[in-house]
């Protein structure tokens, strides 16, 4: 479902991702970890057509994603990706309900309100269907993010660092609510952090080493 | 949810900054409204009411105010001009049409006008009730004055003497109103019409019978263009007479005016290039706040174009707001102004009509939305999302 292969990404002089194979099939669950600096919000930004490779091939069911330029990369990440992105990023001016119809709208697709408010019922965000963003507590905030994320119901989920500053309980459940989400559309999750704890979670693990600066 | 819907979403998440720039843009766009309509509504009505006379022939003085006091009934008479020599002139081939006015009186403000039925013909006006006038001291009122004073077919009146309220009145010799003309739009709203003897009547009264009957002014409708080059010189070279030309008279009237109108105009244009400041100052702040949520769109599939067009959008419809506002402010304030003048019996204002001009002023507010907008959306359309989401 997603390949990658010989993946190299350069900033400046130095590469900051090498990664020879990598192969995710459709539904599994994968743990990217690494230190900070190991290149794994970049993986992640590389997969999801949002930076494009120094050198080397990334294929997501099929689509080579060389193959897709401008808009029509935009379109294809829109319906294909959904992304957590680790600061959630919700836009502060729109409701929540706002925030996960901005979705559909973006990516082409028709105002799916029914989808809307079965998720917004299901992560127990209901009565905050009207609310700002800045009303949320983070956990809140993050079950937005990630209702947002599936509302397109994506072939590949992507969450970076989602347990950032969160205690243990609320770390397992917004793990939990990841692999749930992803089980529920059938999507390939790939999760990138640095936290020891999601390994518990995790079968499929990809180590991603620092590259020390040449 | 879409472009127009975010778009509204942010303005409404700033409502000071966006009041802010709707009020400078409205206050702007309000300026050049009020001057199109105002001086739009005056040339009309000037245009109107001198339509069809080529030359006033009146007694000696300021050719401006000849014309001001004879066919606009704004100001005072440059005096009197013998009947015979008035009536010589009307007997010249080149004269089409000659209508006498005798001035003198006024009746609460309004003027009592002297003249030949050709007068109310000439502006095609209709009775609306009663007959024109036959024997002295029959009267024919204006619409306006039939509305302001009360007085209806049958009624008497007495006219003071003077052009202004406040003259000694000429209680012995009555006027009887014998008809009421219908709404014109012309100057005639706002005369009393009579014969040109009622005037010489009220004024004789006494037994002081002078040697030689005079009128205040002559209206000349040429025979040919051709009049033009040598009526008026003639006119002036008698001793009696002066010749004014209406056209050229409001022209040189509207250049006088004009200066203030250009600076108005002037003023107005700086308001509105203030405000497309402003509107570009308030979306390149926008732009830095919200850069986040223009690299989350990007993530969730939006075009580089698209996010281009959401910037553009916010201040086309920022522009097209306060325009909007604008205008209708501009209306308004013409209304008022028009009820605040109409005390002192100017030129009536109104706002309620529609300037042609007007879907202009909506283009200009909105080049000016566009303009102020382009940086900040080229600025977007170029960001980098990856660089962005990644600093958080």
């Amino acid at each position: 479902m997603l390949s990658v292969k010989g993946l190299r990404q350069r900033y400046g002089a130095g590469e900051v991702l090498a990664l020879e194979r990598f192969e995710a099939a459709a539904g599994e669950h994968w743990l990217v970890l690494g230190v900070s600096g190991s290149g794994k919000t970049t993986l992640l930004n590389l997969i999801a057509g949002l930076l494009r490779p120094s050198a080397g091939a990334i294929e997501v069911s099929g689509q080579p994603l060389a193959g897709l330029q401008g808009a029509a990369l935009d379109r294809w990440r829109g319906r294909a990706v959904g992304i957590v992105p680790q600061k959630l990023h919700l836009v502060s001016s729109l409701s929540v309900l706002q925030n996960l119809l901005l979705a559909p709208y973006l990516a082409g697709l028709a105002a799916d309100k029914a989808r809307a408010a079965s998720l917004l019922e299901k992560l127990e965000l209901a009565e905050h269907s009207g609310k700002k963003p800045n009303q949320l507590s983070h956990g809140q905030a993050q079950r937005v993010a990630i209702a947002r994320a599936v509302m397109n119901r994506p072939k590949l989920l992507l969450a970076d660092e989602p347990t950032a500053n969160l205690d243990d309980a609320n770390c397992f459940s917004a793990l939990q609510l990841l692999q749930d989400q992803s089980r529920e559309c059938g999507a390939t999750l790939i999760v990138a952090t640095h936290d020891q704890r999601a390994k518990a979670r995790f079968e499929k693990r990809l180590e991603l080493a620092r590259i020390s600066p040449s | 949810m879409n472009l127009a819907g975010i778009s509204l979403a942010y303005l409404r998440a700033r409502p000071f900054a966006t009041a802010l720039n709707l009020l400078l843009l409205a206050l702007g766009i309000a300026t050049i409204t009020l001057l199109l309509l105002a001086t739009g509504q005056l040339e009309e009505r000037m245009g109107r009411d001198a339509r069809g006379i080529d030359m006033v022939a009146g007694a000696k003085g300021s050719p401006m105010q000849l014309v001001l006091s004879a066919v606009f009934h704004l100001d005072a008479p440059t005096g009197n001009i013998p009947l015979d020599a008035a009536q010589a002139l009307s007997r010249h081939p080149a004269v089409k049409k000659a209508i006498p006015l005798a001035l003198g009186d006024s009746y609460h403000g309004f003027r009592i006008v002297g003249s030949s039925k050709d007068y109310p013909a000439h502006y095609g006006a209709r009775l609306g009730a009663g007959r024109l006038w036959g024997e002295p001291m029959e009267a024919v009122l204006g619409a306006e004055v039939a509305a302001k004073s009360g007085l209806s077919v049958g009624a008497t009146f007495a006219g003071a003497h003077g052009l202004g309220a406040g003259g000694d009145a000429h209680d012995e010799e009555p006027f009887k109103v014998v008809g009421v003309l219908a709404a014109s739009g012309t100057v005639l709203d706002r005369l009393v019409l009579t014969s040109v003897e009622s005037v010489w009547e009220v004024h004789e009264h006494g037994g002081r019978k002078p040697e030689r009957r005079e009128i205040t002014a002559l209206l000349v409708q040429y025979a040919s263009p051709l009049a033009a080059a040598t009526l008026p010189r003639q006119v002036n070279a008698s001793a009696a007479l002066q010749a004014a030309s209406p056209a050229y008279e409001s022209a040189r009237l509207f250049r006088m005016i004009g200066v203030g109108v250009d600076v108005m105009r002037a003023f107005g244009l700086v308001l509105v290039l203030a405000a497309g400041l402003s509107v570009f100052i308030a979306l390149l702040n926008a732009l830095e706040e919200r850069r986040y949520d223009l690299a989350v769109m990007r993530m969730l599939g939006a075009s580089r174009a698209k996010l281009m067009g959401l910037m553009l959008l916010e201040g086309v419809a920022l522009a097209l707001l306060g325009g909007l506002a604008g205008v209708v402010l501009g209306h308004l304030c013409t209304e008022a102004l028009g009820a605040a003048l109409k005390a002192a019996q100017q030129t009536p204002l109104t706002g309620w009509v529609w300037n042609p001009q007007e879907p202009w002023l909506l283009a200009l507010a909105a080049a000016v939305g566009v303009a102020a907008s382009l940086l900040p959306a080229w600025r977007a359309y170029r960001a980098d999302v990856a660089l962005v989401l990644a600093e958080g």
